[in-house]
């Protein structure tokens, strides 16, 4: 919070559009076939707030929960525990189809979230048609003035999915994701699966689209310098705990959870000569059914001292944001003789 | 350094509906022992095409044809199925992109890791487990003996991703072909993989041929790059010279529409490369990224000659090297990096 405070240099702060708190999500899951269920801890505790304006990124490992985060957010999964706060009300008290009006999401693969047998204008009028907004005669027109915003040409409208590039279907899906005006969109891992040349497009066209449309994203995504690029603030998620979190300068210059400067290291500037780093994180993405003790990122952590496995760090917050690790917490920091 | 593959002139043609779609259209590689090629470009450029081809793994209604592609000094084109049999998984091997599907899931690991001596050396059982053991060790998996007898579907995608390159290198080949070898893994996974496949490279002289998209794998693994764009290598060179001096156009956009951290200002727009690769079917003359590129003119229409500046150095350009070393200034300038925000 003093993070923000301190960015917006004393100016009133934009009231939260989502907030987190103290959100689980437990899966049951079989092993094998006798065997009896086990918990799984998807995401594991997590509080987060977005402001207005904001852009989320939020970067993580696969398997660390970051995608069960978002399918929360957008009221595709319920939080075992924890609430959700919209708006600063509830999600689950709130009416699901106003929800879904405000939060959209943009998905990671624009062949398969795109149906193969619609015309890209039935396909960006559905939200219209699912929330009855105006009359079908106005439809057609707001279809193309979306078209419009997200640069394609409107002869699109009578054309399906497979008539279209890449870039052009991702378009399509930002357009049917801003089609009703959401004010924040959830876009996981929006422009892996393009190439570089459509993905500066399209990460332009989201910068351009939040300036004028004054969206709210939360970003997903692996691609580290795709986050730096356009994200305010960044999550670190590891095994389902936000291991750090801090406005994005401070993140990437001046990180402090090991698990964080391991993945900026291990990212790949195209910057010839300097050959491949070594994370030193060793290959083991613990089992989450059974998460190793105390500090879950011990294991793999290249400053484990003796306490990291037997306590479970404690969320820090100070001026240069969130942090959860022995290393900065003044009391369990040196304890190691009584580990 | 001795070329390992030497190719001239590499041409594969696939019949579809329309005519024929020239996806390679004559492309010059070459690879010496011990050196990594990078083959980068987009999607549809040909980059996958010209991989397989080297393997012979292409469906037959494909047309390959080259005025030369030598592996160690023997044709590749005119040798038998057969022939080529025996060299493909022992001289050289292939480490496809999705590990899960190219993994059979009913057989073992250990299984597929032994199959390539026992087939190509007439090991023994024994001596190809000791080999896969090693291997499987060389490449990080531990507990690797238990491994053998586990199913790919219990490993996760960096472990397999693992399992594929020691199989690549169970004969010691002296060429290994990585097919965007780290696109489905995450960042840290990608950083060790890379990692690896140097060092093993360096271990075992292997010459490597690494087809991605990816710039920051090629700037920290390649020595020679080859920038490929609708069928042809655009620019080539050593990795430095591609990088801190781009010349074609093609390059230049590509650099320019990534962020690299520290120089890109944040937040910036992003250089982009407008318009979309055209169709390779039928017939096509001048130079195919003249659609998209800013300087083009009506010579592009005619001819996209290339012009060697040095042995192993060229660009497919009918611009001469100093105006498109001032227009890569201009527009890698162009997209807001800090030195030029805050002049």
């Amino acid at each position: 919070m003093s993070q923000q405070q301190s960015q917006s240099s004393g100016a009133a702060l934009p009231p939260p559009v989502l907030e987190m708190q103290d959100v689980t999500k437990t899966y049951m899951v079989k092993r094998g076939i006798f065997s009896p269920k086990q918990p799984l801890r998807a995401v594991n505790g997590v509080t987060l707030t977005v402001r207005k304006g904001e852009v989320l990124g939020l970067v993580g490992e696969s398997g660390c929960g970051k995608s069960t985060l978002a399918k929360m957010l957008l009221g595709l999964e319920t939080p075992t525990a924890g609430e959700i706060l919209i708006d600063g009300i509830p999600a689950h008290l709130g009416d699901r189809i106003a929800i879904s009006r405000r939060i959209q999401p943009i998905f990671q693969d624009p062949y398969s979230s795109l149906n193969p047998r619609k015309t890209i204008g039935s396909i960006i009028s559905l939200p219209l048609r699912v929330h009855k907004v105006g009359d079908p005669s106005s439809w057609r027109k707001s279809v193309e003035e979306i078209l419009d915003i997200v640069g394609l040409p409107r002869r699109v409208y009578e054309s399906y999915p497979n008539q279209l590039s890449g870039g052009q279907r991702q378009r399509v899906a930002i357009a049917r994701a801003l089609i009703m005006r959401p004010e924040v969109v959830i876009c996981d891992e929006p422009t892996s699966a393009l190439d570089v040349s459509v993905q500066s497009q399209i990460l332009n066209l989201l910068m351009d689209l939040r300036e004028e449309l004054g969206l709210t994203y939360v970003l997903i995504s692996h691609n580290l310098a795709v986050v730096e690029h356009i994200a305010t603030k960044v999550a670190v998620m590891y095994l389902g705990r936000i291991v750090e979190e801090t406005g994005t300068e401070n993140l990437f210059e001046r990180s402090r959870h090991p698990y964080t400067r391991a993945l900026l290291d291990s990212v790949l500037t195209p910057e010839p000569g300097l050959g491949v780093p070594d994370s030193n994180l060793g290959i083991a993405f613990p089992n989450p059914i059974s998460p190793p003790s105390g500090c879950t990122f011990h294991p793999r952590c290249v400053k484990a001292m003796a306490q990291c496995s037997q306590i479970v760090p404690r969320p820090l917050t100070d001026e240069l944001g969130h942090v959860e690790c022995h290393l900065y917490d003044p009391e369990t920091r040196d304890n190691t003789a009584a580990a | 350094m001795s070329a390992v593959l030497e190719i001239t002139g590499l041409k594969v043609d696939i019949p579809v509906s329309a005519g024929d779609l020239h996806a390679v259209r004559g492309i010059d590689l070459s690879v010496g022992k011990g050196e990594t090629l990078c083959i980068v470009g987009e999607s549809g450029c040909g980059k996958s095409l010209t991989s397989l081809s080297i393997m012979g793994l292409l469906p037959s209604r494909a047309r390959v044809s080259a005025d030369m592609m030598n592996f160690t000094g023997r044709p590749l084109l005119s040798m038998s199925e057969t022939e080529l049999s025996d060299i493909r998984g022992d001289r050289m091997a292939m480490i496809f992109q999705e590990p899960m599907t190219s993994l059979n899931p009913s057989y073992s690991i250990g299984n597929q890791l032994m199959e390539p001596l026992i087939r190509h050396r007439n090991a023994s059982k024994d001596e190809a487990r000791k080999r896969a053991i090693y291997l499987l060790e060389k490449v990080g998996i531990t507990a690797a003996e238990s491994r053998l007898n586990q199913f790919p579907h219990q490993l996760s995608g960096g472990l397999r991703q693992r399992v594929m390159i020691a199989m690549a290198l169970m004969c010691d080949p002296e060429l290994i072909i990585a097919d965007e070898p780290t696109t489905a893994l995450d960042v840290t996974i990608q950083a060790q993989i890379l990692h690896l496949l140097a060092e093993l490279r360096r271990e075992f002289n292997s010459a490597l041929i690494l087809i991605t998209h990816d710039l920051g794998v090629v700037a920290r693994v390649a020595d020679k790059v080859a920038v490929m764009y609708a069928g042809r290598i655009v620019e080539t060179g050593r990795v430095e010279e591609v990088f801190n001096n781009p010349l074609h156009p093609y390059t230049q956009g590509l650099i320019n529409c990534i962020p690299i951290p520290g120089k890109t200002a944040r937040g910036s727009r992003l250089g982009s490369i407008p318009g979309i690769v055209p169709t390779l079917i039928g017939e096509t003359q001048g130079c195919s990224f003249r659609n998209r590129c800013a300087y083009a003119g009506p010579a592009c229409e005619i001819d996209d000659p290339v012009v060697e500046l040095a042995p192993g150095r060229s660009y497919r350009c009918v611009l001469p090297e100093d105006q498109l070393k001032r227009q890569g200034d201009e527009t890698i300038g162009k997209t807001g990096s800090l030195e030029a925000a805050s002049a």
